[in-house]
């Protein structure tokens, strides 16, 4: 599982550092560095940027994991380089960002969109697999998500968009539920796509969720 | 009461709709002469709803202006911009003002129209939609809630005959029917035989099926069609009979294969019906039917 981001663009990034001139740079070892969008590289880049752009770079790191406790470690070990600078430019993913945010009293400005969390099917290729819906209906989809997998998250079948198996939306992308039903065709379970999905339920948790375990 | 598009489908006549689309903007100039030209000549006229997720006048407004004009209208209802509190309200409003036939459709997605960026809301699907008019129908809301005034719909779908695959659609047909659709309206069609087959198929349930006929206004939009439109297929040999005339006569061909193919849906008593999509050429829908000799 990976947190895909991409990074904003340079002029976005400036924008957000305005009056903002001793800036202290965060990577994460972990989904970033994968993505090559806030490793080590990129962080160094990054600084090589800022200070063209007569930004002062009073430090950096990068933490092997983000979104852990490991940046709380990393936010005490770099408290001076972070004390002298007037705020903090993450290139982790968001979550990086919220963890931060629990040690760190000045601003946070992320250098990355966080896009979405994805599994690895096949070497380099990141597919969206989980969108967190709180009513898994896998056990009735044959193992694929109609909910990321479909471009409009149908649960009822496929839409009249569908082509040869393609999507509307995009001629490369495959149908869900052209695979749902194939699948569940091998599988002899084609009964499952024959039953009505009531509408769902947009506050299993509600929002902002949070549980505490 | 009975709406007077349901009166004609129970009738047993041949039944045909057509369809209207707003425009973008407030100027309904041409709305109302496409309205005028069909009210008297079809038995029903559908309002597109911000077709191919293009930002227009509201279905339920043209809705409206028909109604006002004395025509039938059949108000068509996609789940991608409402959800279901804004489908709901929407149902009830049309009610209120007569407007009883609703054609359900999940709609185009977003990004294929003018409003990239949108939010496609998809809160519910064409079958959920359909379920809550008959959830309406029978006094509640979908939060289970008693209504103050009775509504009734004469509540429809669409259905791709031409769909490849084919399977995965003839079970979501199946759904339709058995959440409540009264009537379907097709995707193009052009291959009669595909067609027969479907309705064979389509006959072992209680619906009344319209063949979708569109006018295929000229050679090049018939092949842009059968490669780019999902669910459409143009078989070759209409294709190149458009081709066989000169330029400026392809509209009359295209009218007279569309007049043809209603013809032969109606001879052999193939559906029950024809739903006729002019597509920015309404007013030639009454050559049309002219052309099928009705």
């Amino acid at each position: 599982m990976k947190s895909i981001t991409k990074q904003k663009s340079p002029d976005e990034i400036q924008q957000s550092l305005e009056g903002l001139d001793r800036v202290f740079i965060v990577g994460c070892g972990t989904c970033t560095t994968m993505t090559k969008t806030g490793g080590t590289e990129q962080v160094a880049e990054m600084k090589e940027h800022l200070q063209e752009l007569g930004k002062r770079v009073t430090g950096w790191t990068v933490i092997s994991t983000a979104c852990d406790d490991m940046t709380e470690v990393s936010m005490k070990e770099n408290k001076q380089a972070i004390g002298s600078a007037d705020c903090i430019l993450s290139m982790s993913c968001a979550l990086g960002v919220h963890r931060m945010n629990l040690y760190i009293d000045k601003p946070i400005i992320p250098a990355l969109d966080t896009l979405f969390i994805a599994v690895e099917d096949s070497p380099g290729y990141f597919r969206e697999a989980c969108a967190q819906c709180g009513q898994c209906l896998l056990g009735e989809t044959a193992g694929i998500c109609p909910i990321t997998a479909c471009h409009k998250g149908l649960i009822n079948g496929p839409c009249g968009g569908t082509n040869n198996g393609k999507c509307e939306v995009d001629k490369e992308k495959d149908c869900a539920w052209t695979l749902i039903y194939q699948r569940l065709e091998e599988q002899g379970r084609l009964d499952l796509m024959r039953k009505y999905q009531p509408p769902r339920n947009h506050h299993i948790v509600p929002k902002p969720r949070a549980v505490r375990i | 009461m009975v709406s007077r598009f349901k009166e004609a489908l129970d009738s047993g006549k041949f039944v045909i709709t057509s369809e209207v689309a707003p425009p973008k903007g407030t100027n309904l100039e041409k709305l109302l002469h496409h309205i005028d030209l069909l009210k008297d000549k079809v038995d029903g006229i559908n309002v597109t709803d911000h077709q191919s997720s293009v930002m227009r006048f509201p279905s339920l407004g043209g809705c409206l202006a028909i109604k006002e004009r004395g025509g039938e209208p059949i108000m068509q209802m996609t789940c991608r911009d409402r959800n279901r509190l804004a489908l709901e309200a929407d149902l009830l409003l049309a009610y209120s003002r007569d407007i009883t036939n609703v054609l359900c459709l999940t709609g185009d997605a977003v990004p294929v129209g003018d409003h990239k960026e949108a939010k496609g809301v998809f809160d519910l699907d064409s079958l959920q939609l359909l379920k809550t008019i008959r959830q309406l129908t029978s006094g509640q809301d979908l939060g289970g809630n008693n209504l103050e005034g009775a509504v009734e719909f004469c509540a429809g779908a669409i259905v791709t005959p031409e769909a490849q695959p084919i399977e995965p659609q003839l079970i979501k047909f199946e759904k339709k029917v058995e959440v409540g659709a009264e009537f379907f309206q097709t995707q193009a069609i052009y291959d009669l035989e595909n067609f027969r087959k479907f309705m064979e198929y389509a006959r072992q349930f209680n619906v009344k099926i319209l063949a979708g006929i569109v006018l295929a206004s000229s050679a090049r939009m018939a092949k842009y069609m059968t490669e780019n439109v999902p669910g459409i297929f143009v078989p070759q040999d209409l294709i190149d009979e458009l081709a066989s005339v000169p330029k400026e006569e392809m509209l009359a061909k295209g009218i007279e294969i569309a007049g043809r193919t209603i013809a032969a849906l109606k001879k052999d008593s193939i559906c029950d019906g024809v739903h006729i999509m002019a597509i920015g050429r309404e007013e030639v829908v009454p050559d049309i039917l002219t052309a099928a000799g009705l």
